[in-house]
């Protein structure tokens, strides 16, 4: 089903470099109640309690709708402007957290990665390490899919106290102690692994606090970003795209999505947390003319289970992604998983689309970059991008 | 006194502790290396923390309920002040091993009582704290046992017992985690109506008959109408878990080791140490205390100095300890708590059961920043009394920059550091001009450059490990 909206008459998205915007729903989002197969009947079938009344689907065509709390992502899907990749994951999902993501940031579903995926892009992107804020993890802890060696990432958790020994002053001592810094944190001195990552994020936090320091203070907006953390988060991201770092990979989060019990609540309340600071995030971008060259991706760690528990839904596998922004051609793309009880692995949908296909999208015709050596391998290419 | 024995005493402290001082240590190699271990193992001698004091001060703060960011303070405030450290440090390690956050129990209090479990149980039996850990009720809602029903199976605690806590994956099978989860069908929790608007009473374990599964299970082997309790006793009995716990305990206590998930493709850094630990949880039946005795006497321990990344916990309460002025209840106890979060420790509220990714994960660029700004703020207090015993020691090496920087190394560790950082020091120093100890003007005496040279040293990359 590869059914695009728009006719690619949008601008040439040629602002400035791509940039990508990473959301992950930690946790598990629910596919089926996100992009709800309103219309087939076994949906209510395995979804007797845990589901989405009928009345209250924001329907996109005559097969799928989203969950209530999604308008913002449904105007701009009618814009055209939403790609929703369907039936997303690998074969044995292992219905672990922890290793289902390490799989997807590392894009190794059969032994253990430590390299992230987006690290090797950042690594692409600025070999030289001319940039150290090439990529901006926000967030207290960097997300693996930006881990790579010697590839810095600043990790902001707030960008408005951002910086190294800020308590010391005069400026001038400030100054003093930071040139010694710089010199004790010296590749030449020091050796080991450990010794030589510690140097290095020394190092890198000195530089990418002096670069980011001036952000916040050259932005201005009208744009109020509701409240909740991942609002937060798309606005510091939002601020340092917004004054021209050169920053090309932004990574977030939001969750918990591990909705096993509750869920009925729990996911209204973050999927309408999500919707509307993307709403918001993309409203702001626009007024200041920086939208075009943004993609914004959504990915979670797998689907939930097809028949509901009671209260909410147990780990499963296959999942969906959006991919959202201008220089998207919107639309279905894939297939969604046979829900025929006899197709379900282990009660789970069955993922027709490897992740790593749509990350090679993302690679290859959006960020502009061979995408084999960084999703390990060659894979079908759903056409989301706009070209 | 040998530089040697304190620089073995202040490693045995740092990890069977939160540090100590100088002067803490000159006593306890006094007292002795095996002796000091022995007495960290029988925390029931010390004088235990009141913590009716601090309740005194705020009583809001105990069992907070869902009241945000209220619940860690307490049990920062029992680890500064503790006589008995390395049972606040065990209850880190079960707190990191059986992580449990308020971002979804939503109840600091359940949380909370979970660590004071700990607290009792810490150095005694693993099967029992298991156990314990099997029918709280805070661990039954994070991984919604009680939506585990003899009619509708939830594999969530099933799963989490064998992959995390126990066996590691690779070591069970899926059918295994179903009939693990059906033995806990029926442990469920029962609460009662909030004392107030925001509040919430305690929970309780509770056991239903009529919701459990009866029937009969095939679980590792061994078939059986088994119940949750013969579940563990099976899980124990087998040379995988004990493997595997001593990889947890060798990875907090003596070196890091990769994250939990790589552990089931990537053998141990020290096999022949993780086979002793593993060897003599098999022997003394799982007694905790027994096996730390033996860690912390032998040689790979003893060896294994700075290597480990220290946790968020580690520096702030080790901080705090070293500086003190810390040891009242007061509001900075509040920002302290939270200042381990932004560290990456959030307590009570780890990111995930997996509790959280130790080792060079803890820093960033942005942790990093966290750690270094804090100590340095702290360590240049001078109006902290342990600030002020540190620069009587380093006053007391003369005026020269060389013997300066030197006792300022010496004091904060014994911190051995490569010869070109100590040169970067020592032209430091230098550059400060002389070290005038009579001069006490703020910003410009003695004592005000020696805390600037002590702000490079605790900036440190080694300074970072434990």
């Amino acid at each position: 089903m590869n059914r695009s909206i728009g006719n690619g008459s949008k601008g040439n998205g040629s602002k400035g470099d791509p940039v990508i915007v990473v959301l992950q729903l930690t946790g598990g989002n629910d596919y089926m109640n996100t992009v709800v197969p309103y219309n087939d009947p076994r949906y209510r079938d395995y979804r007797p309690t845990v589901n989405v009344a009928e009345d209250e689907i924001l329907t996109l065509d005559d097969e799928f709708g989203l969950h209530p709390t999604m308008g913002p992502i449904q105007e701009m899907y009618r814009a055209g402007d939403v790609a929703i990749i369907h039936g997303v994951g690998y074969e044995n999902s292992p219905r672990s957290h922890f290793r289902s993501m390490d799989i997807w940031h590392t894009c190794e579903p059969d032994t253990l990665g430590t390299e992230g995926w987006l690290g090797r892009v950042v690594r692409e992107l600025d070999p030289n390490k001319e940039n150290v804020v090439t990529a901006v993890s926000m967030g207290p802890a960097l997300f693996r899919a930006l881990v790579a060696p010697n590839v810095p990432v600043a990790t902001v958790e707030n960008i408005d106290s951002y910086g190294l020994l800020t308590d010391i002053t005069p400026e001038q001592k400030l100054n003093r102690v930071l040139g010694r810094y710089k010199r004790m944190y010296s590749p030449a001195i020091g050796s080991g692994p450990v010794m030589d990552y510690l140097g290095q994020t020394g190092l890198d936090a000195l530089k990418g606090a002096e670069i980011l320091n001036v952000a916040p203070g050259s932005y201005s907006s009208t744009v109020e970003y509701s409240d909740s953390s991942i609002a937060r988060k798309l606005k510091g991201i939002a601020q340092v795209h917004l004054a021209g770092l050169g920053s090309r990979v932004f990574y977030c989060d939001h969750g918990s999505f591990d909705t096993h019990a509750d869920q009925l609540g729990t996911h209204h309340k973050l999927w309408s947390q999500v919707s509307t600071a993307i709403r918001d995030f993309f409203d702001d971008l626009e007024e200041h003319n920086a939208a075009d060259n943004v993609v914004m991706f959504l990915f979670s760690e797998f689907g939930r289970r097809v028949y509901d528990n009671g209260s909410g839904t147990d780990h499963g596998a296959g999942g969906v992604c959006l991919a959202i922004g201008k220089g998207v051609k919107g639309g279905m793309y894939g297939q969604f998983p046979s829900m025929k009880a006899s197709d379900l692995d282990q009660g789970d949908l069955v993922p027709d689309l490897d992740f790593r296909s749509v990350y090679t999208t993302l690679v290859e015709d959006w960020i502009g970059l061979d995408p084999v050596p960084i999703v390990g391998g060659t894979f079908e290419k759903p056409e989301f991008i706009l070209k | 006194m040998s530089d040697e024995k304190i620089a073995l005493m202040a490693h045995l402290m740092r990890r069977a502790g939160f540090g100590a001082s100088r002067d803490e240590l000159e006593r306890r190699v006094e007292f002795g290396y095996e002796a000091t271990v022995e007495e960290l193992l029988s925390p029931e001698d010390q004088e235990p923390v009141d913590i009716y004091e601090f309740l005194r001060y705020y009583p809001l703060w105990w069992k907070p309920g869902t009241m945000g960011g209220l619940g860690h303070a307490p049990w920062v405030w029992r680890m500064i002040n503790t006589k008995a450290p390395l049972q606040e440090k065990l209850c880190l390690f079960y707190h990191q091993l059986f992580a449990t956050g308020v971002s979804k129990v939503d109840h600091y209090d359940e949380i909370a009582d979970m660590v004071d479990t700990f607290r009792e149980k810490c150095l005694g039996n693993y099967k029992e704290l298991l156990m314990s850990v099997a029918k709280s009720p805070a661990m039954i809602f994070w991984l919604d046992n009680h939506e585990n029903h003899a009619n509708s199976v939830n594999e969530n605690w099933g799963r989490e017992l064998l992959e995390l806590f126990t066996m590691g994956v690779g070591n069970y099978t899926e059918t295994d985690v179903r009939e693990c989860s059906r033995a806990f069908t029926g442990w469920t929790l029962k609460h009662k109506l909030p004392r107030f608007h925001m509040g919430r009473w305690d929970w309780e374990f509770e056991f239903r008959p009529e919701d459990h599964d009866p029937g009969e299970k095939t679980f590792l082997g061994h078939t059986g109408d088994f119940d949750g309790e013969e579940i563990i006793d099976i899980i124990l009995s087998k040379p995988e878990t004990a493997a595997f716990i001593a990889r947890h305990l060798y990875s907090f206590f003596v070196a890091d080791e990769p994250q939990v998930p790589a552990w089931s493709v990537t053998p141990p850094n020290d096999p022949e140490a993780v086979q002793a630990i593993a060897d003599a949880l098999i022997e003394s039946d799982y007694h905790i205390g027994a096996v730390l005795q033996m860690v912390f006497n032998s040689r790979f321990f003893k060896e294994a100095r700075f290597k480990r990344v220290k946790n968020p916990t580690e520096v702030v309460v080790g901080t705090l300890r070293l500086v003190g002025d810390a040891e009242r209840p007061m509001p900075e106890t509040m920002d302290w708590a939270s200042q381990i979060g932004f560290m990456g420790q959030e307590l009570l509220n780890p990111p995930s059961v997996e509790g959280w990714h130790s080792g060079i994960e803890w820093i960033n660029s942005g942790t990093l920043m966290k750690r270094t700004n804090f100590i340095a703020e702290m360590i240049s207090d001078l109006s902290r009394p342990g600030v002020v015993k540190i620069i009587e020691r380093v006053k007391s090496a003369g005026r020269a920059p060389e013997d300066v920087v030197d006792a300022c190394l010496d004091v904060m560790g014994p911190l051995d550091i490569p010869a070109e950082s100590r040169l970067e020091l020592v032209d430091h120093a230098r550059d400060l001009g002389e070290f005038d100890w009579d001069d006490d003007r703020p910003g410009q005496g003695g004592a005000a450059k020696a805390t600037e040279i002590l702000q490079l040293v605790v900036s440190l990359r080694e300074y970072q490990l434990s």
